[in-house]
């Protein structure tokens, strides 16, 4: 096998080396946008002394992290403790790799298009759920590790959240991946010789050819959403951190830069979660047209900034939702993605795949009903489960559901 | 030596120096998680035959859900390091010798053979990735029986623990 410089080595290593950095300084822009855009839905201002606007403030927080006293508890068990940060930061980092940010671009000098995506193997959405998965093993050990009470509950409730919603993650792609089409001519301009439904470059060029797929499948993109937001342990499901009940959950302990490592693995997992929302949902890098004006390299580029920006915008929805929503009850978490979340997701699969036969894959179609399929189910378990709690409290007085009725009466 | 026998060296000695880590460590933490080594380190394995699908199902299946599990029972139960003797005793001692023969002459068995027959591994490894269509295709050929029969087992083992966990005439809290 003939190993080319430039396409071979060069091309691959900036490619990662972009994204890496991209990530960073999304990292950095995350904390400061956050904190700005907490201060502005609060009313008040936010931090703006460092530099203009504030912009340098997470520059100022790396280096008060790095300066601080690496402190390491003497009750730890150390090994783990220090491996903790790394377990969680590196499958935030490695994920994003299959994930397509623009469609690609010609460079003079180079006679190949260049696709914009560091990686398009086969497995493409498989090895994002299965990088992710891993992720909870640093919260896991490094909740065990601390060996404080706090850590180990937050640290619990973060595995038994992820588990379920995976479950949830999983089932609510399975329509996008069956609709997942592309007319020959393409196929040929790819270089390949099938539609690889599992291929995220695949699926952001068929919603270039046929609609968004948020359109077609909007129950499973609130359930997807909903469980990335319970994947990047993010308000309103911060349960496994929930100041308020057990200090700072799993990274009590943790202090100077390994806790601004578990920092900048929440955010990292939140950009990465936010890009693939938008490749499987938003259409990837399309917006009607605009992608493919200018030549093949402004096209290029122009791909990137709108998959950037779109990006960007689900970023805001993450800021913007943890200052909407209160944070939920544990036993509220599990009921909710257990018995809504997961048979949206089913019925997703069941209805597109229906009526991708019955209608012989119009798409309008499959979008109305995949939207009437989740409101009957959703109403169905709804009532189910009040028909339940009515039979219950009329059986025995759980002392639970004494204060409330107590409130009840006071109002 | 090219790229794949460089990469099974180093994904076997990795799920090689794992395997063994899971007994020699005292802590049962730290066995689960060089059981994970493993689990991730053979996913490299089926990399390099070209199975990526079969690559991705364990380490989603196995490296992210049941050793997840494994840890949770573990940590709850607080387990603590096993002491240096006891853990083998009498009739255990003497099955465990006879299995290790076992697994000596097995070991032997199939490093003789493959250093009559290097020709397997790499017919194998030239093949065509294994890709998810071929497979939803056999399954639901070929092997559709076989399919069929593990799911239902698979669903009376699910309908067989929400029994067992669900005591009669508990409701929900």
């Amino acid at each position: 096998m003939e190993i080319h410089l430039v396409e071979d080595i060069i091309i691959p290593v900036v490619k990662i080396l972009f994204i890496a950095h991209l990530l960073i300084i999304g990292v950095m822009a995350m904390i400061w946008s956050e904190r700005r855009v907490s201060g502005w839905i609060q009313d008040r201002l936010g931090p703006n002394r460092v530099g203009p606007q504030g912009l340098l403030q997470p520059i100022a927080d790396g280096i008060k992290f790095l300066f601080k006293e690496d402190l390491i508890p003497n009750h730890v068990d150390k090994p783990l403790y220090v491996l903790a940060p790394a377990m969680l930061l590196i499958p935030a980092m490695i994920a994003i790799a299959v994930v397509p940010f623009g469609s690609s671009i010609t460079i003079a000098g180079i006679d190949e298009p260049i696709p914009l995506q560091i990686a398009d193997i086969n497995i493409g959405i498989l090895y994002i759920l299965a990088i992710t998965s891993l992720g909870v093993y640093g919260v896991v050990i490094g909740a065990w590790a601390s060996n404080n009470k706090y850590s180990l509950l937050g640290g619990l409730r973060s595995s038994a959240q992820m588990i379920s919603y995976e479950l949830t993650l999983g089932l609510a792609i399975i329509g996008v991946l069956m609709l997942t089409e592309l007319p020959n001519e393409i196929l040929t301009k790819l270089g390949d010789d099938e539609v690889n439904p599992l291929s995220l470059k695949h699926i952001a060029y068929s919603q270039g050819v046929h609609s968004w797929n948020i359109f077609v499948h909007f129950p499973a993109f609130l359930a997807f959403t909903t469980a990335i937001f319970a994947e990047t342990n993010r308000l309103p499901f911060d349960l496994a951190e929930a100041e308020q009940e057990l200090v700072a959950g799993y990274h009590t302990e943790y202090s100077s830069m390994k806790f601004a490592i578990f920092f900048m693995a929440e955010y990292m997992n939140m950009i990465v979660g936010s890009a693939v929302v938008v490749t499987l949902f938003l259409g990837g890098w399309h917006f009607f047209g605009l992608e493919n004006v200018g030549g093949p390299f402004w096209s290029g580029v122009i791909s990137f900034a709108i998959f950037f920006v779109k990006t960007g915008i689900f970023l805001f929805v993450f800021i913007w939702v943890r200052w909407s929503l209160p944070r939920f009850r544990y036993d509220q978490l599990m009921n909710f993605g257990w018995k809504f979340l997961l048979p949206v997701a089913l019925t997703s699969i069941v209805v597109t795949g229906t009526l991708w036969i019955m209608t012989n894959g119009n798409r309008l179609w499959i979008g109305i009903g995949n939207v009437v399929a989740a409101f009957i189910v959703v109403a169905v378990v709804a009532g189910l489960l009040a028909l339940d709690n009515n039979s219950k409290s009329e059986k025995q007085n759980t002392p639970a559901a004494a204060p409330l009725r107590g409130l009840d009466a006071i109002e | 030596m090219n790229a794949e026998m460089i990469l099974f060296s180093i994904f076997g000695a990795i799920s090689l120096i794992g395997a063994i880590a899971v007994i020699s460590f005292r802590h049962p933490i730290y066995s689960a998680l060089s059981l994970i080594v493993t689990f991730f380190s053979q996913a490299g394995l089926f990399v390099i035959l070209g199975a990526h699908f079969v690559a991705a199902v364990q380490v989603i299946v196995y490296a992210g859900a049941i050793m997840v599990l494994f840890l949770f029972v573990i940590m709850l139960l607080n387990l603590g390091t096993l002491s240096a003797r006891g853990a083998l005793t009498g009739k255990l001692k003497g099955v465990a010798i006879v299995f290790a023969i076992l697994l000596a002459i097995q070991g032997v068995y199939i490093a003789v053979n493959a250093l009559k027959n290097t020709a397997v591994a790499t017919a194998e490894t030239s093949a065509e990735p294994i890709t998810t269509y071929r497979i939803g295709e056999l399954l639901f050929t070929k092997y559709l029986l076989p399919f069929e029969v593990a799911s239902l087992i698979l669903l009376a083992a699910l309908i067989g623990v929400i029994v067992l966990v669900k005591r009669e005439g508990q409701t929900e809290s």
